[in-house]
């Protein structure tokens, strides 16, 4: 099987879209695990259904409000061009938004249980031997709920690589900037003789999704960690 | 003086209240399970707030009067009855955790000495036996240069072989640095020994 330019650049994009939204999400869903796993505020309950909400509504129905945002007359989408002169629409950079928001519901809950299993007594114990706040997080907290994090990394990893209903209704399907993966699939499919390239991408879904899983668990294990990603 | 503790604080249906004053280098606790004694501990290192009350220890005030004294400010050398030590460090790393909190009036290698540590520096800590990772708890807190130690039921968790060998070390502690301690026990034979004042707590 040999891949074509075009099925490398479709591949390269995949990746770009992908990575690029999962390391930009990842500090914002650590950021809401911590504050769902350990935060006492009204008004959490509803943070959790909101940041859930990309795992439960139709894909196409969140591209559509990412549409409405981010499109050029949208709220954000207007604010953002007017003062850096950024618009998402049809670019790659979008997306990777909305890979990123598909991706987020998934990387919150990984994070969440492990930060949720980080035994309280042991920061206690750090507190007494003369840490911080910010020192037993950095020490204690952050380093044993690091499977979490690796886990929801290769989970909004294969999230935003499989994404698909909320890019192509957010920033449609443009060869080179947001023909990811499953959508050069979609389109190859709607060709009559698309059969091959079909194929071909199916391959290299399939090896990308099982690579990430595959290689997270080697790390994971490789670190002495007793948690599993898989 | 060495401690001076007057707290009440209710946890759920239980409610502790313990006022005791103390002149010795070792000061028992002791009191069944289930009678507040680790509660008690936790509130003098600051790891629970009490409802009131007063905590005065070697003349500094902790608690009362307004004042809460951050737990990493305590310089409470705890050492916890399941020895507590970080699992994602080596022996080593637990030992100096709390090291940077000025220079101790010990060091690492005679911490290591003391409590025949030196085959243990670059285990894990899930590889330990309990006497074992007792020993690196109470070295990791002797390390963090303490004002006082505060003692959970050290010897709980080990057979009378091991209890003894641990106990001795105790002993040296007590008299060599002169710490104050705070011991908690259940155990009378334990307290007959090591204490020279015994606080009983009732349930």
């Amino acid at each position: 099987m040999t891949l074509s330019p075009d099925d490398w650049e479709v591949i390269r994009l995949s990746l770009k879209v992908a990575i690029v939204g999962v390391v930009m999400t990842l500090p914002i869903a650590f950021g809401l695990a911590y504050l769902l796993a350990r935060g006492r505020f009204p008004g959490r309950i509803l943070l959790d259904a909101i940041v859930h909400l990309p795992l439960v509504l139709p894909p196409v129905v969140t591209g559509w409000l990412l549409l409405i945002a981010f499109g050029r007359t949208g709220p954000i989408g207007a604010w953002l061009d007017r003062w850096f002169g950024v618009t998402l629409m049809f670019r790659w950079t979008g997306a990777a938004l909305a890979a990123a928001v598909m991706a987020l519901p998934l990387m919150v809950r990984a994070m969440r249980l492990s930060i949720e299993a980080v035994d309280r007594r042991l920061e206690g114990a750090a507190r007494t031997l003369g840490a911080g706040r910010w020192r037993t997080f950095a020490t204690i907290t952050l380093p044993l709920s690091l499977p979490g994090i690796f886990a929801g990394l290769v989970l909004g990893f294969a999230r935003s690589i499989g994404e698909f209903g909320a890019t192509i209704s957010f920033v449609s399907n443009i060869p080179g900037q947001t023909r990811t993966l499953p959508i050069a699939i979609y389109t190859a499919l709607q060709l009559p003789d698309g059969e091959s390239n079909v194929v071909r991408l199916a391959i290299v879904s399939v090896v990308l999704s099982l690579g990430a899983l595959v290689a997270s668990e080697w790390l994971v294990r490789r670190q002495g960690g007793r948690a599993h990603v898989l | 003086m060495s401690f001076d503790v007057a707290v009440e604080k209710k946890l759920g249906d239980a409610e502790i209240a313990v006022a005791f004053k103390s002149f010795t280098g070792l000061t028992a606790l002791l009191g069944p399970s289930g009678s507040g004694k680790t509660s008690i501990l936790n509130m003098i290192a600051g790891l629970i707030t009490p409802d009131s009350g007063h905590i005065i220890v070697g003349g500094e005030l902790l608690f009362g009067n307004g004042t809460d004294v951050r737990p990493e400010r305590r310089h409470a050398g705890y050492v916890f009855q399941d020895a507590r030590l970080f699992p994602h460090l080596r022996v080593r790393a637990n030992l100096l955790y709390g090291a940077r909190r000025g220079v101790s009036r010990i060091g690492l290698e005679e911490v290591v000495d003391l409590f025949g540590l030196d085959q243990l520096l670059d285990r894990w800590p899930r590889t330990l036996s309990g006497g074992e990772a007792q020993r690196v708890a109470i070295g990791r807190a002797l390390l963090s240069n303490p004002s006082f130690l505060l003692l959970d039921e050290p010897l709980a968790s080990l057979d009378q072989a091991r209890a003894d060998e641990i106990m001795g070390m105790i002993e040296r502690v007590r008299d060599e640095l002169k710490l104050p301690i705070l011991y908690v026990s259940h155990n009378q034979a334990e307290v007959d020994r090591l204490a020279a004042q015994v606080v009983a707590i009732r349930r």
